[in-house]
């Protein structure tokens, strides 16, 4: 992984948006054809791709939140798939 | 049995359309514009449904921005937190319009190519029903909102695909749904003239793999099958009654947008009675929910999970019962109406089989009057 990649900003995929939904307490994420009812650490980094994080404080972020110190992998893994599936802008 | 809450809600602001096109999903009954719901009413349907857990509306028709309150009524559901997305055939819309449907807070507008074949053969020649579509693509994109298009393909254009795919990459567009017509409404009077052949379709069907391969994630592309061809049924959303909604211009409430040909089945109103009533403990919602209702094949069939059964409304158009397995299925006692049908569309003789794209047959049957031209009236919107 380059360290490049690791200090861009991400952002969600336009008109992608996020909701926590409160009849259903969990997180949605909204798109035109589309909602994805996501699971609890699948909406912890959504929230976080807020265009101005980078993707090295987004892990950061939530190794602290889980207090967890080998995250990496996993989230790099998530965001690269949410990448593919259009949920966020391509970060690579 | 435990009612799950819905996600969607689809409402058919109005269906008065600029257009007529023959495979018009609408219900051949159209309700009449004396009868649409008020802006206070569609209001109080928001309110109800976002009490009722759906987070997100699309705003249909006929043409939905007909309605000069369609930005109000977009305002007040973002307001209650729902994702909007609009589909408009982009006819008679003006930059002006666009923009304020951005400012009222539009999460998504799709605009549909409705080709039939003398305007799709206008649109890649180039003439004004082209560019009224493209200028409001470039509007919507100038709004900074993600194009979003999507076709009809049915045996008069489909033979088109690969030219329709470079027009709507050329006007930029993210993501392009290619929908063969299901035969519901206008489109099942007129399905003779409108299910492709098998080797139209599957030569169609190579156009679509090998555009998405050359746009990959420039433009998703996404492809459906008309089920005619398949060997089962296509699944009933999420099952009936358990994701979603439509809600009619006067106010009727179906559990899917085709349901209204369903003649033997009494849908309740908004303007009597509440959405989560309707939802909830309507004879309607209720009557399809789950796998009791199923009799043999699907009763046993391990399919039933997975497909619910099939369409309900294709069910209820070709048996006369919309309790019965849906006959695309194999495994239904009326799957030769499927068979035979489609060997007629095959056979070498079909009058359709020699026309050249381009070429309207005299004998669809249109909502509204008849128009041989594709249609495209100047009502501004
Ligand atoms: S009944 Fe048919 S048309 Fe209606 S949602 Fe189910 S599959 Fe679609
Ligand atoms: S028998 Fe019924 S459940 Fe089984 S595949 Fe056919 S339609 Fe679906």
């Amino acid at each position: 992984m380059m360290t490049e990649e690791l200090s861009k900003q991400l952002r969600l995929r336009r008109p992608a948006r996020l909701k926590f939904d409160e009849a259903r307490q969990t997180d949605l994420l909204l798109l035109p054809e589309r909602v994805i009812r996501l699971n609890p650490t699948a909406g912890a980094i959504l929230w976080l791709c807020d265009g101005e994080r980078t993707v090295n404080q987004i892990i950061e972020e939530l190794q602290t939140k889980y207090n967890q110190t080998d995250l990496k992998a996993d989230v790099l893994d998530f965001l690269t798939q949410a990448a593919d599936r259009g949920w966020v802008e391509t970060w690579k | 049995m435990e009612v799950a809450i819905p996600y969607a809600l689809t409402a058919e602001l109005t269906h008065r359309c600029p257009l007529h096109c023959a495979y018009c999903s609408n219900p051949v009954e159209l309700s009449r514009r004396e009868h649409e719901l008020s802006t206070q009413d569609w209001m109080n349907v928001w309110e109800e449904a976002h009490d009722l857990g759906i987070v997100q509306l699309h705003l249909t028709g006929g043409e939905p921005l007909l309605r000069p309150d369609a930005e109000q009524l977009i305002r007040r559901a973002r307001e209650l937190g729902f994702f909007v997305n609009v589909i408009t055939s982009g006819v008679g819309v003006t930059e002006k319009r666009i923009r304020q449907l951005a400012l009222a807070g539009v999460d998504s507008i799709q605009l549909s190519v409705q080709a039939p074949t003398a305007e799709l053969a206008d649109a890649i020649a180039g003439s004004r029903a082209h560019e009224s579509k493209q200028k409001a693509a470039q509007w919507i994109r100038a709004a900074g909102l993600p194009l979003h298009m999507n076709v009809v393909l049915h045996r008069q254009n489909i033979d088109l695909v690969e030219d329709i795919i470079e027009l709507c990459a050329s006007w930029g567009a993210e993501r392009l749904e290619l929908a063969n017509t299901q035969y519901y409404g206008w489109a099942y009077l007129n399905r003779q003239h409108l299910l492709p052949a098998k080797a139209q379709l599957a030569a169609a069907e190579e156009a679509y793999t090998r555009a998405k391969e050359r746009f990959g994630q420039q433009m998703e592309l996404i492809w459906v099958i008309p089920d005619y061809y398949e060997e089962f049924p296509k699944p009933c959303m999420g099952g009936w009654g358990s994701i979603s909604m439509t809600v009619t211009p006067d106010g009727k409430v179906l559990p899917c947008t085709a349901a209204s040909s369903i003649r033997t089945m009494k849908f309740d109103s908004v303007k009597e009675k509440t959405l989560k009533w309707i939802w909830e403990e309507s004879a309607a919602f209720n009557a399809y929910r789950g796998q009791d209702w199923m009799s043999e094949p699907c009763r046993s069939c391990e399919h039933r999970f997975r497909d619910f059964g099939g369409c309900r409304c294709q069910a209820y158009l070709l048996t006369g019962d919309s309790g019965q397995a849906d006959p695309v299925c194999q495994r239904s006692p009326h799957h030769h109406m499927i068979t035979e049908f489609i060997s007629t569309m095959n056979a070498e003789d079909h009058a359709g089989a020699s026309a050249e794209p381009g070429e309207l047959f005299p004998s669809y049957a249109y909502r509204g009057r008849p128009v041989m031209n594709g249609g495209i009236a100047g009502e501004n919107i």
